[in-house]
């Protein structure tokens, strides 16, 4: 069972992301994350603002089905497939968190010291995530789509507007990596 | 029963999430400093695999589920709205270290935090929806 409790090494994983691009090519629908936020907004009522948001919302309920799967596979995975919650970053990676103030980088999915409870007491928590939340949805309407959309349905399947939209999301990363996030810890 | 299959495929993508760390904020900072390849072999295994996939469909014609002739659309090629949209993600991306895949299946291992994520990103994709046709694409 460890082969399944451990984690899954990158050429195990991305062939499987492969597979679900590829199963939901088969199902007849296209692999993509973001359109559900547009989805959320239309049933929301956004369709009242303006008209991106007026669409057959029934025609994408099988995305949200997928999101509801997302969820549950979320749970699962966290609380019965893993042997320890910790992520094996590289050292320098460590060293680099440890001098930003991180106190355990890598002992968990997610940094305490950004998403627990606690640090929610903090505005400059809910700044950052509601500014990094705010980018990622309007950014990624914007490139019309994301990781799943750009990135591997979109270059598997040779886009060149898809290519264009990665090295797009390397120049924010990169930005905010290097230039941003120093600043802010 | 026909959205069952949609279910086992986001109940397997949400696993896989967690067990590649695909979801792990720490994975995401590290790819951004190049300091490991664990995320550019999970990228690029997947789209190598995916491409050969996608080739062999428009190959040999295949037909989906239903019967009906597998259709892959091209993306439009706004280029313009790519490279801005896409760098306005990325920024986001790289700082609440979710994609609109990932911060549902974080709801799911329990960070509670992710709703305020999803909450600004919907907010983010209405006002993108607001701004559309002022912004160049």
């Amino acid at each position: 069972m460890d082969f399944i409790l451990d984690p899954w090494p990158w050429y195990v994983s991305g062939p499987l992301f492969a597979l679900v691009m590829l199963s939901l090519t088969f199902f007849g629908k296209n692999f993509g994350m973001s359109s559900n936020l547009r989805t959320l907004c239309a049933i929301g009522g956004a369709g009242k603002w303006a008209s991106f948001f007026k669409f057959d919302i029934k025609a994408q309920k099988w995305n949200l089905v997928v999101v509801l799967g997302a969820v549950i596979g979320g749970y699962l995975g966290s609380h019965f497939l893993q042997n320890q919650p910790d992520i094996a970053i590289s050292a320098s990676t460590v060293e680099a968190l440890q001098q930003m103030g991180f106190q355990n980088p890598g002992a968990s999915i997610l940094p305490p010291e950004l998403f627990s409870l606690d640090a929610l007491g903090e505005p400059k928590t809910w700044a950052i995530l509601i500014i990094g939340g705010f980018l990622v949805g309007f950014g990624t309407r914007y490139a019309g789509g994301c990781t799943s959309g750009h990135a591997i349905s979109g270059l598997s399947n040779l886009q060149v507007p898809s290519l264009v939209a990665v090295i797009g999301f390397f120049i924010g990363g990169l930005i905010m990596t290097h230039l941003i996030l120093p600043q802010l810890f | 029963m026909k959205y069952l299959k949609f279910l086992s495929v986001g109940i397997f993508f949400g696993i896989l999430l967690v067990k590649s760390e695909a979801v792990s904020w720490f994975r995401i900072f590290e790819m951004f400093r190049f300091e490991s390849f664990h995320m550019y072999g999970i990228i690029g295994s997947a789209v190598a695999l995916g491409a050969i996939g996608i080739a062999l469909i428009k190959k040999f014609k295949l037909k989906d589920l239903s019967g009906q002739a597998i259709e892959i659309p091209s993306k439009a090629k706004n280029y313009t709205s790519a490279i801005i949209g896409g760098s306005i993600f990325g920024l986001g991306w790289a700082l609440a270290g979710a994609c609109p895949g990932p911060m549902y299946v974080l709801v799911g291992t329990g960070a509670v935090s992710m709703f305020v994520v999803i909450g600004a990103a919907l907010l983010g994709t209405f006002v993108y929806g607001l701004l559309r046709d002022k912004l160049p694409h």
